[in-house]
């Protein structure tokens, strides 16, 4: 038998380096960002950093099960396990414990647990299983509803939790329904329906209009041999205007106060250095005055003197920019660039599409996470509390984003026991 | 290529483009845009002010005057600020709720990252009560200082006093910042930069919450604070003392200077106030009350005033007329009850008649003064009124009357000696002679002068003919006080030899003359009384010096509506000149009557 030699047999090697170094900087910038002088042991469990050598030491062990775990059970067992997940997300709607005003949590003791993490690896897992149906195509109206299925639930009992961030994280699977034979105009679509969210909120909305009513004449005027273009030009024209003059009651009627102020701090509209914008001034100083080579190591003044909030939490990549500069803040973000090429790279190669849309799940999931939590501390994304992977200090996205990864190594392993 | 194969590269470009992105707009924020390093420093380095302790002054033989105290300022940081319960905070500092409101909004305004003063110089048990609980009320701290102690509660005016510096002051002197102390009178003021010494500076670092981390690079930045100088007064804490005693229930003031150095040995202004008012949380108050209090406390008599010197000013006018050679020892003049004779005026008392200079000096004869003026003023070798005018003048303010003497005191005033603009305005240019001001002569008229400028006249007299700028400090720290300006001679315009027979008159004048009743055994006094006409009933005045060989104290009292300089003056200067010179008093008759004494006319 060929898998008899063992689990560690034809796992790629890269990727666990990549997870083993991201995972090390990390609990560094979680020690660094908790550390003071009387908490400046390596191994002291009320800590932050302590704690996360828990975390770590779990995820070691989750990932050593997953790899031993046969390949075939993920994708035999994949709606079985999202259905589980989705059971869990209502459960703690039920008795979860409120934190921060998300009903998110399972307390147990003084072990907290938060299911919307783990969704997003099992709903990849549904969505794989789903998508790789061999009479599946994507261009058909039914796919396309049954795969919005799949993730609107999650979505909806997230949302439900007041976890807005967490429920963002599925419009990343885009990235999945594209490769996977989706029009490339939904991205072009959903680019586009933010770049006019931006400018209407920027702009005055009757100037827009009639920019891009200059904007279509022009088009207009150079295809206009083809009659049918100026039925599709005045199509885009009229939802874009509508959109335009939707944005303002989405944006004062659907979202929430916290919302619209973070909106309008990353705008630039509002600057409340006290309340809202606090986080996001002191996390761009922290960051901004590391400057080339960084503070050093323990050494960053708004890390040690805990100007930043949250900073081995939602902030913890204030801590790479201070303390090691942009050296620092080159490095990690190379790091994330290396790992989404290799996972992206090892999609590509296998001879199943279940693991292949798995891998694709994952490198969007981690790219989407990167992208809005990196975005965040630098000015460039709203304040959204999801995590930085690896990084970022707790139990749950950890053990989440190492059993995404550690599946995808396992099926990447597999891969050559498939028969095509 | 298939299309997967180029989805998967849009898929890769877009995460490319956002991590590139992510990486300039680091680059631009870490390398290119230094504000942020600026923004960050601002946010944990905190500049704390390191106060030296003030010099302390003493008198000249090394007696404590003014010494320091720590007080303790609650100082706060709006921003910071997190009271949880501001009923609990009011009442441990002693405020209402209201005040506390006012109070934060004021520092506010100030700054909301820098800490400014909330209550100032808290009492030891409010500072007590509060240190205890002080973790309780995050942004609030308390700063320690020092606030001014008067050993002795005298020489009020001369001492000075401190208090905050003005913003007109914060605005174009860096040193000082808001809430600050800084000398506002007297020594305070003029040695401010010798007693402040220099503030240190410390760089502390700080958390998001404003506590204290520890000094920023094992303080390499840090500077200490410098200990002002301490200061020897020229001033004798005893004779001071003394003066104000004699001093009370009476107003007026007494300047006493050592002939040989200038220094000042007593500067008394009546009334006088306990200079430890003017400290602490009840200055304010204290102030307001000294402030509109009608007989004017503040008020430096001794060195701002502008008395009619009165009769005391026959000495300069004999010392003049000797100079310009038309009077002599030997002259003499004629006395039948004023000038012109038979009932003008001025008018004389009685005494024996004529009378040569000596003692027309000893009998304070008006009328002889009257011939003298003259004499002085309608020298042949003057063509008009305004030359031989302008003469005397020039005369007179060698003497340091009519001009500032450069006292090492604030505010001090030129004092009245008119001038001929001054004439022709009241008469019409060309309308007015010798006779018409006539009473200058005698020391009345527009003449004022201070009790210190009368002293130091008598300085002069007593170094037969010049003098010391007079000055209050002795010594800066260790150093003897050694400014160009205090040790340099100062010349009148008259010769030293016309100094002998006016000695000779003034020493007769307390021996046998107007201020005999206070003659004293052993000390041989040189002076001269004035009785000084104004508003009212005459002011009392004496000048005079000891002891006539080797002169030690030069002094001068004015008594406001005292009458006779014997009455008062007189008297009050002889105890004095007793006290200083010998230590204890023969004439305890006079002292009980002087110490008893009360002069205060009804305060309009």
């Amino acid at each position: 038998m060929r898998d008899s030699k063992g689990i560690l047999q034809n796992i790629d090697w890269i990727t666990v380096m990549l997870y083993v170094i991201l995972v090390a900087m990390g609990w560094t910038c979680i020690y660094a960002a908790v550390y003071n002088e009387e908490h400046n042991k390596l191994f002291d469990f009320t800590q932050n950093h302590g704690k996360q050598m828990i975390w770590i030491g779990g995820s070691i062990l989750i990932a050593l099960f997953l790899l031993i775990i046969d390949g075939k059970f993920y994708s035999a067992f994949s709606y079985l396990i999202y259905g589980i997940t989705l059971a869990l997300l209502i459960v703690v709607l039920l008795v979860g414990r409120r934190v921060k005003g998300s009903q998110s949590w399972f307390e147990i003791g003084s072990f907290k647990l938060q299911p919307a993490e783990f969704a997003k690896f099992t709903t990849t897992l549904a969505l794989a299983k789903f998508l790789s149906n061999q009479n599946i195509k994507l261009q058909e109206t039914k796919t396309k509803l049954r795969a919005a299925i799949i993730l609107l639930i999650p979505i909806t009992l997230i949302l439900a939790q007041n976890d807005t961030g967490s429920a963002l994280v599925y419009f990343s699977f885009i990235f999945v329904l594209y490769r996977e034979g989706l029009s490339g105009n939904y991205l072009l679509l959903g680019f586009a329906a933010i770049v006019i969210f931006i400018l209407s909120l920027l702009v005055d909305k009757i100037t827009l209009v009639i920019i891009f009513s200059s904007f279509a004449f022009i088009i207009f005027m150079l295809a206009r041999k083809n009659k049918r273009n100026i039925i599709s030009i005045l199509a885009v024209l009229a939802l874009v205007s509508g959109m335009i003059f939707s944005v303002d009651y989405v944006f004062n009627h659907v979202l929430q106060e916290h919302q619209r102020t973070r909106i309008n701090v990353l705008l630039g509209k509002e600057t409340d250095y006290k309340d809202k914008g606090w986080n996001v001034h002191q996390s761009m100083i922290a960051i901004g005055s590391g400057g080339f080579w960084g503070k050093g190591f323990l050494k960053g003044s708004q890390t040690q003197f805990d100007f930043v909030p949250k900073q081995s939490t939602d902030f913890i990549f204030c801590t790479v920019g201070e303390e090691f500069g942009f050296v620092g803040v080159f490095v990690v973000i190379s790091l994330f660039m290396v790992l989404l090429g290799r996972i992206i790279f090892l999609a590509e190669r296998q001879r199943s599409p279940y693991s292949r849309i798995y891998g694709y799940g994952i490198a969007s999931i981690l790219f989407f996470h990167m992208m809005v939590n990196i975005g965040m501390t630098i000015g460039l994304a709203p304040v959204i509390g999801i995590p930085l992977p690896f990084f970022t200090y707790g139990g749950s996205s950890l053990w989440s984003f190492t059993m995404m990864l550690f599946v995808f190594i396992k099926l990447d392993a597999y891969r050559l026991q498939i028969l095509r | 290529m298939n299309p997967s194969g180029n989805r998967k590269l849009i898929i890769i470009g877009i995460f490319l483009v956002v991590g590139l992105a992510f990486l300039s707009r680091l680059f631009y924020i870490q390398i290119i845009d230094k504000s942020y390093k600026l923004s960050a420093e601002n946010n944990f380095l905190h500049h704390v002010t390191q106060y030296p302790s003030r010099g302390m002054i003493y008198d000249r033989k090394g007696k404590l005057l003014v010494y320091n105290e720590p007080i303790y300022d609650l100082m706060v940081t709006p921003k910071l600020v997190k009271v949880i319960d501001t009923m609990e905070f009011c009442r441990l500092v002693g405020i209402s709720k209201e005040e506390f409101d006012k109070k934060l909004r004021l520092a506010k305004k100030y700054s909301k990252d820098i800490p400014s003063p909330f209550e100032k110089q808290l009492s030891k048990e409010t500072y007590g009560a509060l240190m205890e609980k002080l973790d309780d009320f995050s942004g609030f701290f308390v700063q320690s200082r020092t606030v001014r102690r008067y050993a002795e509660t005298i020489a009020a005016h001369l001492l000075g006093d401190i208090g905050d510096v003005d913003s007109s002051i914060t605005k174009t002197n860096r040193y000082y910042k808001d809430g600050d102390y800084i000398g506002k009178s007297g020594i305070e003021y003029t040695y401010e930069p010798e007693l402040r010494g220099k503030k240190g500076s410390k760089l502390m670092m700080v958390d998001v919450r404003g506590r204290q981390m520890g000094s920023y690079e094992n303080g390499i930045y840090d500077t200490l604070a410098v200990k002002g100088e301490n200061l020897t007064a020229s001033l004798d804490a005893d004779l001071q003392s003394y003066g104000e005693a004699l001093m009370q229930n009476k107003i007026g003031g007494i300047a006493a200077i050592e002939p040989s150095t200038g220094e000042i040995l007593a500067m008394v202004s009546a009334p006088s106030y306990d200079p430890n008012l003017l400290v602490g949380r009840e200055r304010a108050k204290n102030y307001e009350i000294l402030l509109t209090d009608k007989t004017r406390p503040l008020y430096n008599r001794a060195l701002l005033s502008a008395y009619p010197p009165g009769s005391t000013f026959k000495i300069i006018m004999a010392l003049i007329a000797q100079q310009e050679g038309v009077l002599g020892p030997e002259t003499r003049y004629p006395c039948a009850g004023g000038y012109p004779p038979g009932g003008g005026k001025p008018a004389c008392h009685h005494h024996p008649s004529p009378l040569d200079l000596a003692l027309a000096i000893s009998y304070s004869c008006n009328s002889y003064f009257s011939y003298v003026f003259k004499s002085v003023m309608d020298q042949k070798k003057f063509t008009s009124t305004e030359e031989s005018f302008e003469n005397w003048r020039k005369h007179v303010l060698s003497f340091g009357y009519g001009r500032k003497l450069g006292v090492d005191l604030p505010s001090e005033l030129s004092g009245g000696v008119p001038t001929i603009e001054h004439y022709d305005k009241v008469f019409g240019e060309g309308h007015w002679r010798s006779s018409t001001i006539l009473s200058l002569g005698i020391g009345q008229g527009e003449m004022g002068a201070s009790p210190l400028k009368m002293a130091n006249a008598m300085a002069i007299v007593a170094n037969h003919g010049y003098y010391y700028i007079p000055h209050v400090i002795k010594a800066i720290g260790d150093k003897q006080f050694q400014f160009e300006k205090y040790t340099t001679k100062n010349y009148t315009t008259v010769s030293p030899e016309h100094f002998f027979t006016v000695i000779e008159g003034m020493y007769d004048a307390v021996e046998s003359g107007t201020a005999s009743a206070s003659k004293i055994k052993d000390i041989e006094i040189c002076g001269k009384t004035g009785t000084a006409e104004n508003p009212g009933k005459s002011h009392s005045v004496f000048f005079g010096f000891a002891p006539k060989e080797n002169p030690k104290i030069a002094i001068a009292v004015m008594v406001e509506h005292g009458g006779w300089g014997a009455d008062w003056a007189a008297p009050i200067a002889i105890l004095m000149i007793e006290k200083y010179l010998k230590g204890n008093i023969s004439r305890p008759d006079i002292e009980k009557r002087m110490l008893d004494g009360v002069v205060l006319p009804a305060i309009k």
